[in-house]
């Protein structure tokens, strides 16, 4: 029982990242009909901005120890931050070990400036193209991405620890006079993901801009009939849907060490999430991300390898084949969406 | 009455021609004489650097590129000579390689299979490269081993730890100085014993592929010696970035170690997982849970941050070593580049090395000569104390070192530490030991 479940929290949890990644997706899509394949290098930019921020506040001066010496025997040249210079050690080290949460602060801006020269500068040229092209102009758009992190600071993961005070684990069956342990930074993650999902419906639904957005998603043209700059808000929900998938990124580097590659990790399994949970359905998109995650856990427990050798590998995929197969237009998809 | 009109544009033109066609058979005829692929006839000789330049392990890869630079650089008597002057072989004399001045080509293996065997086709075939060396996946070292032996030139494998490399798949032209998965069983085994006792239940977590199986097969085989116990043994995908869903079923399993067959990103992400559940502060059986990384690198160690605190392994070489050579490698290479070399790093600069060296002993680039003159090779001064480069399967035997990740790091080199030097003949087995049968070495290919 404690093991089952621990693989449905495990599953909440990456279908946490899923969730915000094809929310994204499917914002853009509903929104632009843009297919996004660059949507994970938008993830991997927003972890990239965590791993930043805290080479901002990392950077130091040099001071020389000489009762200790380096690789090559010289006097240590030991290194000591800024921020612990100016603030103290206390102050200055309790910023620096916080850095991934308020790297939040950081990445909202960045993301949301990233996704408008995107849009303006590069997407909006494809709007009327076939949905191949703007595949072809994205995916390159991805690859050169990461290749631009990846010359910066290389292909190696780069450590990106959580705040102390969020780095153990909890006794969340305790609740239940269960004993499961389950990490504290996971949890958090969770939270964070229902935060902003929730908030991204309660714009959509509960603002005048929200209203003209799902308008506009419904029927452009009429809308634009109607005066409104359609367009202009468009470009706003690219520049939003950038600041969810960076968000995810960001406090998704604790859980793995962020690398250039880690974009690419999560884009087809996003796009697999889109489309069971229907092309342009944003409550769609959330559902199957869950829905995703949890049996992506499952299939990796024991008794599932032994039932079906390699189930742990493919059981998205399956997945998706039966529902598509089922349900053509996923689980909540709307008649008309990429029906042409 | 015919009359014959010779010109001299005329006498020129069919001189040409005929001094073409006389010549053509020449060529063909040198070519086809040589008795070896890619003989080099002039003043230099070239060396073909297979390293994963972009991809996963592209760091790895850049690091193998400085150790051929500077291995090269030594060969042709420039900087400080590195380990020229610790080897116990005193062939290599700084002017290059019999003679000839080193040069070398690089490819791009993107640790894929086929594109290693393309890029290092593209270098003995356009560039005409007399040795491949580099790599850091066993996947590749195993393919572009196979296209040296079918080619005719020498493969000195850079970082691969599959047992196949010198098992089932090896061959004559390939030669492998990095230590392998049975070597790590065979070293950590009695550390694990006196750290942790001969009453424990591990269980695997094992990257699905051929490094992962043999890395498997070869610690579960040497721990169950010991007297402990397999709970479990699961593969993950190659892919998997999130571990969470296999850590989960570890709590519950009544395992007391954890076994991580994974290496790179695989190996950052399980542990950094696995340290986020908790493992290393439960208490399971009465013992308190640890975690074991059978190989590691401090280029991979570096990824996982503080998660490879007190956490042990194996490694092929470290740059904390005190012994001559590894000592000169360190001042060379820390000199040029500003950090200390990754185990990767030294075992292409040490393959390089070796190879020069076996080309002067054998006084001849033909790889049957070289091949003969490396076959059971006894050499030091590189790093790794005396060391044998087996006649039987091509591999060589060292000292392993068993490091364990560093409490109080002083730098961010400074991730692991040496607690043990496993001694080569603990390390050693038979050449027809099961876990490599299956493969015959078969002969020497000098191509053309």
């Amino acid at each position: 029982m404690d093991a089952f479940l621990l693989q449905i929290l495990n599953g909440l949890d990456k279908g946490s990242a899923y969730a915000l990644i094809a929310l994204g997706l499917t914002l853009i899509f509903g929104t632009l009909g843009v297919v996004n394949f660059a949507h994970g290098a938008l993830f991997m930019i927003g972890a990239f901005c965590a791993v930043t921020l805290q080479k901002i506040f990392n950077i130091s001066f040099e001071t020389i120890d000489a009762t200790q010496t380096d690789f090559l025997g010289n006097p240590l040249k030991v290194k000591t931050t800024y921020l612990e210079h100016w603030l103290g050690a206390d102050l200055g080290g309790l910023i620096i070990n916080w850095s991934v949460p308020l790297a939040i602060l950081f990445a909202i801006p960045i993301m949301i400036c990233f996704g408008f020269i995107m849009e303006r500068g590069l997407i909006k040229h494809f709007y009327k193209r076939p949905h191949a092209d703007q595949i072809l102009v994205t995916f390159g758009l991805a690859i050169v991405l990461q290749e631009v992190v990846k010359y910066f600071y290389g292909a190696n993961p780069i450590p990106t620890p959580a705040p102390d005070a969020l780095n153990g684990v909890a006794n969340i069956g305790a609740l239940i006079g269960m004993d499961i342990i389950y990490p504290v930074w996971r949890i958090v993650y969770f939270f964070f993901a229902c935060l902003i999902i929730a908030g991204v419906f309660a714009f959509l639904q509960f603002t005048t801009f929200g209203m003209v957005v799902r308008a506009g998603m419904a029927d452009r043209e009429t809308v634009g009939l109607l005066g409104i700059n359609i367009d202009r808000r468009f470009t706003i929900m690219f520049g939003i849907a950038a600041a969810v998938a960076g968000l995810a990124g960001v406090m998704y580097t604790p859980i793995n060490s962020p690398n250039y590659h880690m974009g690419m990790d999560f884009l087809v399994l996003s796009f697999v999430v889109v489309v069971v949970g229907g092309m342009g359905s944003l409550p769609g998109a959330v559902l199957a991300g869950f829905v995703l995650g949890i049996l992506e856990s499952f299939a990796s427990m024991e008794w599932a390898i032994n039932l079906i050798p390699g189930i742990n590998q493919i059981i998205i995929y399956l997945v998706a084949i039966i529902i598509l197969l089922v349900r053509p237009r996923g689980l909540m998809g709307r008649k008309g969406v990429m029906e042409d | 009455m015919s009359k014959t009109d010779v010109s001299r544009r005329g006498l020129l033109k069919t001189g040409a021609v005929a001094g073409t066609g006389l010549a053509l058979p020449t060529i063909f005829t040198a070519q086809s004489a040589a008795a070896f692929t890619n003989d080099p006839t002039g003043g230099t000789v070239t060396l073909g650097f297979n390293v994963p330049q972009t991809g996963p392990y592209a760091d790895e890869g850049a690091d193998e590129l400085r150790a051929f630079e500077l291995a090269v650089e030594h060969l042709n008597g420039g900087g400080d000579g590195g380990m020229l002057s610790t080897f116990s072989s005193k062939a290599l004399e700084g002017n290059g390689i019999l003679g000839k001045k080193v040069e070398f080509v690089t490819g791009d293996t993107q640790t894929k299979s086929d594109a290693a065997r393309a890029s290092a086709k593209s270098m003995i075939e356009k560039d005409g490269a007399i040795m491949i060396s580099g790599g850091s996946s066993s996947g590749v070292a195993v393919a572009v081993q196979g296209l040296c032996q079918e080619a005719g030139v020498i493969f000195m494998a850079g970082l691969t730890h599959s047992n196949d490399t010198t098992g089932k798949d090896k061959k004559a032209n390939g030669f492998r100085h990095f230590f392998n998965a049975y070597m790590s069983a065979a070293a950590l085994a009695p550390v694990l014993k006196n750290l942790y006792g001969d009453d424990r239940k591990a269980y695997h977590l094992t990257a699905d592929y051929t490094w992962g199986w043999t890395q498997e097969e070869s610690i579960k085989a040497a721990t169950e010696a010991l007297g402990w116990e397999t709970v479990n043994t699961v593969k993950t995908p190659l892919a998997a970035t999130d571990f969470s869903s296999y850590i989960a079923p570890v709590l519950n399993s009544g395992a007391d170690v954890l076994v991580l067959n994974h290496y790179g990103g695989n190996m950052v992400n399980s542990l950094t997982n696995a340290v986020q559940f908790g493992l290393r502060d439960k208490v399971v059986n009465g013992k308190n849970f640890e975690i074991v990384v059978p190989l590691y690198s401090r280029l991979m160690a570096k990824g996982a941050g503080e998660n490879v605190k007190g956490i042990h392994g194996s490694t092929n070489w470290h740059w904390s070593l005190r012994d001559e050579g590894s000592q000169a490698f360190v001042r060379s290479f820390g000199t040029k580049y500003g950090f200390p070399p990754s185990q990767a790093a030294h075992t292409c600069y040490v393959q390089t090395l070796l190879y020069a060296d076996a080309v002067a002993r054998a006084g001849s680039f033909n790889p049957c000569a070289v091949a003969e003159a490396l076959e059971g090779f006894e050499f030091d001064g590189l790093g790794n104390g005396k060391t044998l480069y087996r006649a039987d399967d091509h591999q060589c035997f060292k000292d392993v070192l068993v490091v364990r990740g560093k409490e109080n790091p002083t730098s961010e080199f400074d991730l692991l530490e040496v607690v043990e030097v496993t001694p080569a003949e603990q390390v050693t087995y038979a050449p027809d030991h099961p876990m490599f049968a299956g493969g015959q070495l078969g002969s020497c290919n000098p191509g053309a």
